[in-house]
């Protein structure tokens, strides 16, 4: 099945999106090797040229790494993980505090409000 | 390498009429490219330019470094709108057909992907669905080992499915020596697989430019900026 893709963003920056958070959430392990440029362009329904671009940011923001001869890797690096795992989370939450404030509410309502609903959570 | 498609002020012209006015355009290998434009813009024109079924009414047009004739022929594969294959015929008779006047037709991989899909080899041409014959004729064009793929709407016919398969199965043949060019209305479709897109109006080239780069200068998606440039 083809990857969800929305229209307004470069393709490469979605996929390189979709990738990141596959290796955040374990669906790709530390270590693991992964699929081949033309089979991941398969799976995800797009041109290899787009794919082979992806994988180099991915490999310049350090995720993923180049074996000569015998393909990618999911980085081994559990500190560069937890980093990009926090810098994610962080865009979500600034997200989430944006869409708030476009909605009206100050700092201290979000807090309580976020309080409340931690608090029913458990 | 020699640059694989080379339009130098390219016009044609039907009597009065001009379906391509001075065209400039240089095609890279290793690329796939969606030639799009309205009803009546030129698109079918330049293709049957770089097939040698018309002749420039003045400029010129080289691929890999010659005019349009038996050396180009031999690295350019090509999709018709239409099909120009006999109804009696069976598809091995196809097969035989493509393996005699093409070097570089690939039989076995013809075979493959027309097991794929369920096609048996000896069934007639004209007991086939339009759908099904389109999907034959596009799978011994890909079956090729050209330089250049010139389709001229190849996934008009046929129903999602299959378009998603032949989408595939113009990824999976692509290689970096080779470019294709796909001429489509049906922009959405195909956008999440092309390099590069051409739009032309009127004989004109009024963009050319990757797809990355639409959308980030654009933000939007090309499907979505083909509706406003050509707004009717």
């Amino acid at each position: 099945m083809a990857w969800i893709l929305d229209d307004s963003r470069p393709i490469y920056l979605q996929i390189v999106d979709l990738i990141k958070t596959n290796i955040i959430a374990g669906v790709y392990h530390p270590g693991d090797k992964l699929p081949s440029v033309r089979d991941l362009a398969m799976e995800a329904s797009v041109n290899p040229n787009t794919m082979q671009k992806a994988l180099t940011e991915l490999e310049r923001s350090g995720l993923v790494y180049t074996q000569r001869t015998s393909g990618r890797f999911i980085t081994e690096d559990v500190v560069k993980m937890t980093e990009i795992k926090e810098q994610l989370a962080r865009e979500q939450i600034q997200l989430f505090l944006k869409n708030m404030e476009q909605l009206g509410f100050t700092k201290e309502e979000i807090r309580r409000l976020l309080q409340r609903e931690l608090k029913e959570d458990k | 390498m020699e640059q694989l498609l080379k339009c130098e002020n390219l016009t044609k012209r039907y009597g009065y009429k001009t379906a391509l006015d001075s065209i400039n355009l240089n095609i890279d290998r290793g690329r796939i490219i969606g030639l799009l434009g309205p009803n009546g813009s030129g698109k079918t024109t330049l293709i049957k330019l770089i097939n040698g079924l018309l002749s420039p009414s003045e400029g010129a047009l080289t691929i890999n470094g010659f005019e349009p004739g038996p050396e180009t022929k031999k690295i350019v594969s090509y999709l018709p709108e239409r099909t120009y294959f006999n109804s009696w015929m069976k598809v091995t008779d196809i097969l035989d057909f493509f393996c005699d006047f093409y070097a570089d037709f690939d039989r076995n991989r013809a075979m493959e992907m027309l097991h794929r899909l369920n096609i048996n080899e000896q069934d007639r041409l004209s007991s086939m669905s339009k759908g099904t014959k389109e999907k034959v004729q596009l799978i011994m064009v890909m079956s090729r080992n050209a330089d250049l793929y010139c389709l001229d709407e190849p996934i008009g016919g046929v129903d999602p499915a299959a378009r998603d398969y032949i989408l595939q199965t113009i990824i999976t043949n692509y290689n970096e020596n080779a470019s294709v060019l796909i001429s489509t209305h049906l922009i959405s479709d195909i956008e999440n697989v092309l390099d590069d897109v051409i739009f032309i109006q009127n004989g004109h080239i009024r963009l050319a430019a990757s797809v990355d780069e639409i959308r980030e200068q654009e933000g939007k998606s090309v499907d979505a900026l083909f509706r406003e440039v050509f707004k009717c």
